[in-house]
C-alpha cells in the first residue's frame, strides 16, 4: 500500500507542482487543483483507519509521504490536513471535508480552510472558519491568525495521545518536510555542480565543492534516519511515547535546513539567490519549517533537561532502552 | 544511498543487561585515562575475559570458535564496550576486520588455528597499510613480496601501524607485481599474514602527542613468508582491503570514541548555565548516528557491502566525537569542572585530531561521498 500511494504522490506533484505554482501559493492562491487531485485519491485521509472510511497507512508511510512532499516544497497544505484528520478520527469524530487546518495561531493556509482544528490538552474542537488575519513565514506560506466561527463538533482523544498530540505530530510533519526538501536542494545542488563550468571544467570537478556537498549529503542522510526512526517509534509507542524521537528529529533537521541550505546556497552561487531560481522555493521552507512546531533549541533543551534529570549513569541506558 | 532503520534482535535487553554487570565488575577501577582511550587501549588481561565470555568473533561459525550470533548482536557487545569506555584494544581490529578477513580469504589451516584464538582474545593483529609515501594515496605503497623457493620474500616499510609491537600478526597490503603500463595501480598488490615474530622484521614504536607508544614503524628486511602467507588471489589485494572498509567505518567506534565524556558530563553540568540545549543537541545527534550504525550493521549481516554509506557514517561520527568535548568545554570553566570529566576531556582533546585520520581521512572520506553523489 505504502509504496502505491508514494508512487500516486509522486506522480501527482511531478503533473501538477512547480516552481509556477509555488509562486502563485506565494502570492495567496490556492492550489485548488492539485487539492481537488490530492482528495480524489484519498491522500488527506491516508492517516484515517479503514474502518473509519481511510487508508490506514502507518506513521512510518506518513513520514514517508511528507518526504516526497518536502522534496517538491509542499504547494499544499496535505501534511496538516491528514494531521487533522488522523486526530479527529482518534477522537471517534467523522474526518472533515475539504481541508482542515491546525490552530489558531500562525494556523497554516488558514483563510483557505473549510475547518479549524483546536486542540488543547487531548481536547478536540472543531470549528467553521470564521475571520482571518493573513500572515505568513519567511517562505510566503499562509500561517494565517484565525479567529473561529462555530464549534460543529468536539472530542477527547485517548490518553495514550498525550496533551500535546498536535504539536508532537506537527513537529514531525515539519522535520518529514525538511528532510525532503533537503534531499531536493542536495540533488539540485549537484545537478547545477556537474553542469556550471569555471576555470575550464565543471565546478563539481573541484574538491572545495566536492566537499562542501559531501557535508550536506551527511545531514540529509542523517534527518532523513531520524525521521524514519520518529516515525517508527510513533508506531511502536504512540505519540507521547515517541516525543523524544520526535524531537531528536526537529533537532536534526534544524541543523540539516540550516547546513544544506547553506551548501547549496554556495554551490548555486548568484543565480540561486535570484527570484526566478528554483532553488529558494526549498531554502526559504526548510527555513520556515526549522522554526515550527518548536526550534531547534526548543526540542534540544527538552531532550538536554530530561537527560540532566536523569544522570549520567542513566544516559545509555535510557538511549538504548528505546530502541524495542 | 540508503539507510532503513533495523529491527533491534529479541534477546538484545538480556544481552545488553549481561554485558552492563560483567562492565560494572570489569571497570571497577578504570580511571579516566583508560576510558578516554577505549579502543585505543590495549589491554590483553581485559581481551581474554570478553573472549572467555564468547564476546569476540561471535558472529563466526562454532567450528572457528564462534558464537554463530547475529551482526546485530554483536553491535550490542561493541555499544556496550565502548560506552563504558573498556579498553578493548587488544582484540578490537581481529574482531573488526582481521578474524572477517581470514574467515573469507584464509585457508583451513589458518582458520582453525587463528580463529579460535581470536576468538579468546589471545591473538591481537594490526593492519598493515599506510607507509612513509602511502598515506590517503594508498596504491603508492612500495613495500613488495616477490616469489621466492617455497613461499615470499618481504621488503619494505609500513608506518603509522597501530599496536604493531603489541601484536601478533599483521595483515599487510603489499605490491607482489609492478602496475601494468598505463593501467590501474590498484592492479599487482596482495594481502598477507604477516607473524610479526619471523625473523627480518624491526618494529619501532613512534611516542605521539601525549607522550605514548601506540603506532609504530615496521621494517621488513629481506623476511621470508610461506607460501600460505599470501591471503585470497595474488594481485586483487585491493578489492580485498577496501571490502574491509564497510567493516573497519561502519562501527559504533566511529561514533562513541568521546561518549564517557558526555555521560560524566549529564552529572558534573548540571547547573552550567545553557546546558541543557548543548547537550540536547549532543544526545540527538547521538541517537541519530547510533542508528545509521545499526543500519549498516544490518546491511553487513544480509551481505551487502555498503562501503559508501560507512564512509558517510564514519564522517558524520568523527565530526561528532571531535565536536563534544569542544561543546562541553564550552559550558564551564574547565578548571571548575570535577578532576574525572577534567581529566577525559584533556585526553579526548590530545586523541580527537586521530578521529577524522584513523581509518580514512575525512578527506577520502567527503571524496567517497561526492563520487557516490556523481560528483567529480
Amino acid at each position: 500500500m505504502r509504496e502505491i500511494v508514494l508512487e500516486q504522490m509522486e506522480r501527482l506533484l511531478a503533473e501538477e507542482a512547480g516552481v509556477a505554482l509555488l509562486r502563485r501559493v506565494e502570492a495567496g492562491e490556492w492550489p485548488a487543483a492539485l487539492w481537488a487531485r490530492a482528495e480524489e485519491l484519498g491522500l488527506p485521509l491516508a492517516l484515517v483507519p479503514e474502518e473509519a472510511g481511510g487508508v490506514g497507512l502507518a506513521w512510518a508511510d506518513a513520514a514517508a509521504m511528507w518526504q516526497v512532499l518536502g522534496r517538491h516544497a509542499a504547494p499544499l497544505p496535505l501534511g496538516e490536513a491528514m494531521l487533522a484528520n488522523a486526530l479527529l478520527a482518534a477522537a471517534g469524530l467523522a474526518p472533515a471535508s475539504g481541508f482542515v487546518t491546525l490552530g489558531t495561531n500562525a494556523a497554516p493556509f488558514g483563510r483557505h480552510a473549510a475547518a479549524v482544528l483546536r486542540h488543547d490538552r487531548g481536547r478536540l474542537a472543531l470549528h467553521l472558519p470564521g475571520s482571518h488575519a493573513p500572515q505568513a513565514n519567511i517562505a510566503r506560506e499562509p500561517r494565517d491568525r484565525l479567529t473561529p466561527g462555530a464549534m460543529i463538533a468536539e472530542g477527547r482523544l485517548p490518553p495514550a495521545w498525550g496533551g500535546r498530540a498536535a504539536r508532537l505530530g506537527l513537529a514531525l510533519l515539519r522535520a518529514a518536510l525538511i528532510s525532503g526538501a533537503a534531499a531536493r536542494a542536495l540533488a539540485l545542488a549537484v545537478e547545477w555542480a556537474n553542469t556550471r563550468s569555471q576555470f575550464g571544467r565543471p565546478i563539481g570537478r573541484f574538491q572545495a565543492v566536492q566537499q562542501s556537498l559531501a557535508v550536506a549529503a551527511g545531514e540529509v542522510a542523517a534527518v532523513d534516519v531520524a525521521v524514519a526512526t520518529a516515525a517508527r517509534a510513533l508506531d511502536a509507542r504512540g505519540m507521547e511515547g515517541a516525543a523524544f524521537e520526535i524531537a531528536c528529529a526537529k533537532v536534526m533537521a534544524g541543523e540539516a535546513a540550516q547546513l544544506v541550505a547553506a551548501h547549496a546556497h554556495q554551490a548555486f552561487a548568484a543565480i540561486g539567490i535570484t527570484e526566478e531560481h528554483a532553488l529558494h522555493h526549498l531554502t526559504r521552507r526548510m527555513w520556515a519549517w526549522r522554526d515550527e512546531a518548536g526550534s531547534a533549541v526548543t526540542w534540544a533543551t527538552e531532550i538536554g533537561r530530561e537527560a540532566l534529570e536523569r544522570g549520567g549513569a542513566n544516559l545509555w541506558a535510557d538511549l538504548t532502552a528505546r530502541d524495542g | 544511498m540508503r539507510f532503513d532503520v533495523p529491527e533491534i534482535p529479541a534477546g538484545a535487553a538480556a544481552l545488553r543487561a549481561e554485558l552492563r554487570a560483567f562492565l560494572a565488575e570489569a571497570g571497577r577501577d578504570w580511571t579516566p585515562a583508560v576510558r578516554a582511550r577505549s579502543w585505543m587501549g590495549f589491554d590483553r588481561a581485559f581481551s581474554r575475559e570478553v573472549g572467555a565470555r564468547g564476546w569476540i568473533g561471535m558472529v563466526w561459525p562454532r567450528e572457528y570458535g564462534g558464537q554463530a550470533r547475529s551482526g546485530l548482536e554483536r553491535a550490542v557487545v561493541l555499544e556496550e564496550m565502548l560506552a563504558a569506555g573498556a579498553p578493548v584494544g587488544a582484540h578490537w581490529i581481529a574482531d573488526r576486520q582481521s578474524g572477517p578477513l581470514l574467515l573469507r580469504l584464509g585457508r583451513e589451516e589458518q582458520k582453525r588455528r587463528l580463529l579460535p584464538a581470536i576468538a579468546r582474545g589471545e591473538l591481537a593483529f594490526c593492519i598493515g597499510l599506510s607507509e612513509p609515501e602511502a598515506g590517503s594515496d594508498l596504491a603508492a605503497l612500495r613495500t613488495r613480496a616477490e616469489r621466492v623457493r617455497g613461499g615470499w620474500k618481504l621488503n619494505g616499510r609500513k608506518i603509522w601501524t597501530t599496536f604493531a609491537h603489541l601484536s601478533d600478526y599483521m595483515i599487510a597490503l603489499v605490491r607482489t607485481s609492478p602496475p601494468p603500463e598505463g593501467g590501474s595501480r590498484h592492479l599487482g598488490l596482495s594481502q598477507f599474514l604477516v607473524d610479526l615474530r619471523a625473523s627480518g622484521i624491526s618494529i619501532r614504536p613512534i611516542r605521539d602527542l601525549l607522550g605514548e607508544e601506540s603506532f609504530n614503524e615496521v621494517t621488513f628486511d629481506e623476511v621470508l613468508l610461506p607460501e600460505e602467507a599470501l591471503l585470497g588471489r595474488e594481485g586483487a589485494g585491493w578489492a580485498q582491503a577496501t571490502s574491509e572498509l564497510a567493516f573497519e567505518r561502519s562501527g559504533p567506534d566511529r561514533i562513541l570514541s568521546s561518549f564517557p565524556a558526555l555521560a560524566e558530563g549529564m552529572d558534573a553540568l548540571r547547573d552550567a548555565p545553557g546546558a541543557a540545549p548543548v547537550l540536547g543537541r549532543l544526545v540527538a545527534r547521538l541517537a541519530t548516528l547510533r542508528q545509521m550504525s545499526l543500519s549498516l550493521a544490518a546491511m553487513l549481516e544480509r551481505g551487502e557491502d555498503p562501503a559508501r554509506e560507512a564512509a558517510l557514517l564514519k564522517d558524520l561520527g568523527n565530526s561528532f566525537e571531535q565536536a563534544l568535548p569542544e561543546a562541553l568545554r564550552g559550558l564551564l570553566d574547565p578548571e571548575e569542572m570535577p578532576p574525572g570529566l577534567r581529566a577525559l576531556l584533556d585526553d579526548l582533546v590530545q586523541l580527537s585530531p586521530t578521529f577524522s585520520l584513523r581509518g580514512g581521512t575525512r578527506e577520502i572520506l567527503r571524496g567517497i561521498i561526492a563520487r557516490d553523489l556523481g560528483l567529480r
